[in-house]
């Protein structure tokens, strides 16, 4: 029997390779070479202006390189150019998802920088601010993940949830989207029975709401082949790569700052860290969904147990004194001047303080030089690691799989380029 | 915690660590720049120890006339729930610092960062790219002396 031809063992090879839906099987054609695909940075799946710049051979992805940048607004140096209050507003900027918690994060950095510890009443306040925006975050998360790969009923069904935590938002602190709601020592104002009555009235019916979505979703077909065994990453590749939040825990390792490193007052709450051992996008989905009833958990709880009193810090050379007591009392007068002219002036020294925020470890180091300003304030976004990932996850992978690894890492570009 | 991590490091690096301080709780601990790369290993490899996550690199410039610019090292321990800050110094004129990318994969944005505010150089990095600003921009925006509002003409407007 004659040798076989090259030719026609590579014809077989192809052949056995589709059977198989083998798809790293290359063919001797002309249209075969190593395209570069530019994806973004204006391209709806990758959650703002992300750029890839994507390496295919056929439709697999042979290496993946980000850029970052294209919302880059240079906060560090606005930061070194402005008071501790004035830079407030600019927390908002980052995650914009969860922009609650971001203020919490940039004052609990100050507070401990110059070494103040708010009342009881306000870090009840302050936890109820970071769950209900972990709540909003995680539901833009599921539902414009859902979206990317087909299912957008789901999207409009989370926008519909969040929608109700908007308007308790709004009712807070008189803004929706940026609140600017926590001061250096206090909140901006107090908790109102107003709010309670919204908040417990988003609890009752959002457990049901969410089960509806978990239901539309972990029975269907397209969304479970879409997302599973896709965008893996190894434990040890997790931890060596500095991820943190749901991408972390997804990937079988229970770090969570809340319990392990308890800021506020997070250590009298009974939650779950939820953690699932898969490591691929679907795990960070149903890791999501689970953070979601445990945030709720912990909002009923700090609904319950919220005790009554001030929510200011007795600090008077630190924290803003109230807008009615500036225009009637001469002490609140002076303080008000002199803390918007010459600033807190903390202390000489440098701290890193992070809290667990919807994406990951959000952290503020600051480095003062004792003047209002500080010295230099470095934000150390989840986002921007947690995209360090991507060329790691999406390696070997198919290029429908990018976007599915893009929603499920779920970046917020303004976080993530500062 | 705090106290074992010094006397570990003091033990094993009697000669490169430069001193420790403690302000709020938090231990930063200055390392000679040379030796930063072996002191990595050494607390990411030491069980007592094990700061198997980094989780941040922050640049600072603090303007003096010798060793105008320090890197900080924010560390994370899974295992003993600890943070620790790491500090080496670069002179003005060779702003060279050993990468650490080797012992920590995930440095490697956080050094990209800082080489592209500062212009701090990693050697050994293995891609040492700027992360946010453009390629062909000349300065390092984060040093005190570039001013706020920027420079004119440095970032060329894309021709229609």
């Amino acid at each position: 029997m004659p040798a076989r031809t090259t030719e026609e063992s590579k014809k077989s090879q192809i052949l056995a390779a589709l059977e198989d839906q083998d798809t790293t099987v290359t063919m001797d054609d002309p249209l075969e070479n190593e395209m570069v695909l530019n994806m973004g940075p204006q391209h709806p799946a990758t959650h703002g202006v992300l750029r890839l710049l994507v390496r295919l051979d056929g439709e697999t992805v042979t290496a993946v390189v980000p850029e970052l940048g294209y919302l880059h607004r240079g906060y560090e140096k606005i930061a070194e150019n402005s008071g501790y209050h004035e830079f407030i507003p600019h927390t908002d900027r980052l995650d914009y998802l969860s922009p609650l918690s971001n203020n919490v994060a940039y004052v609990l950095a100050v507070e401990k920088l110059i070494g103040i510890e708010v009342p009881k009443r306000a870090q009840f306040i302050r936890v109820l601010c970071c769950e209900m925006a972990r709540v909003a975050s995680h539901l833009v998360a599921t539902g414009s993940m859902a979206m990317d790969v087909g299912a957008l009923t789901v999207l409009l069904w989370t926008f519909r949830e969040r929608e109700k935590l908007l308007d308790i938002y709004d009712v807070l602190c008189g803004a929706r989207f940026t609140t600017s709601y926590a001061r250096i020592g206090g909140l901006q104002q107090d908790w109102t029975p107003q709010c309670t009555a919204m908040l417990n009235q988003f609890l009752e019916e959002f457990k049901q709401d969410l089960d509806e979505v978990e239901k539309l979703l972990e029975t269907n077909r397209i969304f479970i082949d879409r997302c599973e065994n896709v965008g893996w990453i190894s434990k040890e590749d997790a931890i060596g790569l500095g991820l943190t939040g749901p991408i972390l825990r997804a990937a079988g390792v229970p770090r969570d700052l809340r319990r392990d490193n308890p800021y506020l007052v997070y250590n009298e709450f009974d939650f779950n860290v939820i953690t699932l051992t898969e490591s691929d996008a679907l795990a960070r989905f149903y890791v999501r969904i689970a953070e979601m009833k445990e945030s709720a958990k912990i909002l009923r709880q700090a609904l319950d147990r919220m005790p009554e009193g001030p929510v200011h810090a007795q600090e008077p050379k630190k924290v803003l004194p109230k807008k009615e007591r500036i225009y009637s009392r001469m002490e609140e007068l002076i303080h008000d001047f002199m803390l918007i002219n010459s600033g807190i002036n903390p202390p000489v020294g440098e701290i890193y303080h992070g809290i667990e925020s919807s994406k990951g470890e959000l952290g503020f180091t600051i480095v003062s030089d004792g003047t209002g300003h500080p010295w230099r304030m470095k934000i150390r976004s989840p986002s921007m690691t947690n995209l360090s990932a991507l060329p790691l996850m999406l390696k070997g992978g198919m290029i429908s799989d990018i976007v599915a690894v893009i929603g499920s890492i779920d970046p917020v570009m303004g976080e993530a380029d500062k | 915690m705090n106290q074992l991590i010094i006397d570990r490091l003091q033990a094993q690096f009697p000669s490169s660590i430069r001193g420790s301080e403690e302000f709020r709780g938090d231990l930063t601990v200055t390392v000679r720049t040379a030796d930063i790369v072996a002191v990595a290993k050494f607390l990411k490899e030491d069980p007592a120890l094990a700061f198997d996550m980094i989780i941040d690199i922050c640049g600072v410039d603090r303007l003096r006339d010798t060793e105008r610019f320090e890197v900080v090292y924010t560390l994370y321990s899974l295992a003993h729930k600890q943070y620790l800050r790491l500090k080496v110094l670069a002179s003005e004129e060779t702003p060279v610092v050993p990468s650490v990318t080797a012992v920590w994969p995930g440095a490697n944005w956080h050094e990209r960062e800082t080489f592209d505010m500062f212009g701090i150089k990693f050697s050994g990095h293995p891609d040492l790219r700027r992360l946010y600003m453009p390629e062909e921009f000349e300065y390092h925006p984060l040093r005190k002396d570039f001013p706020l509002m920027g420079i004119p003409d440095s970032l060329p407007l894309p021709r229609r």
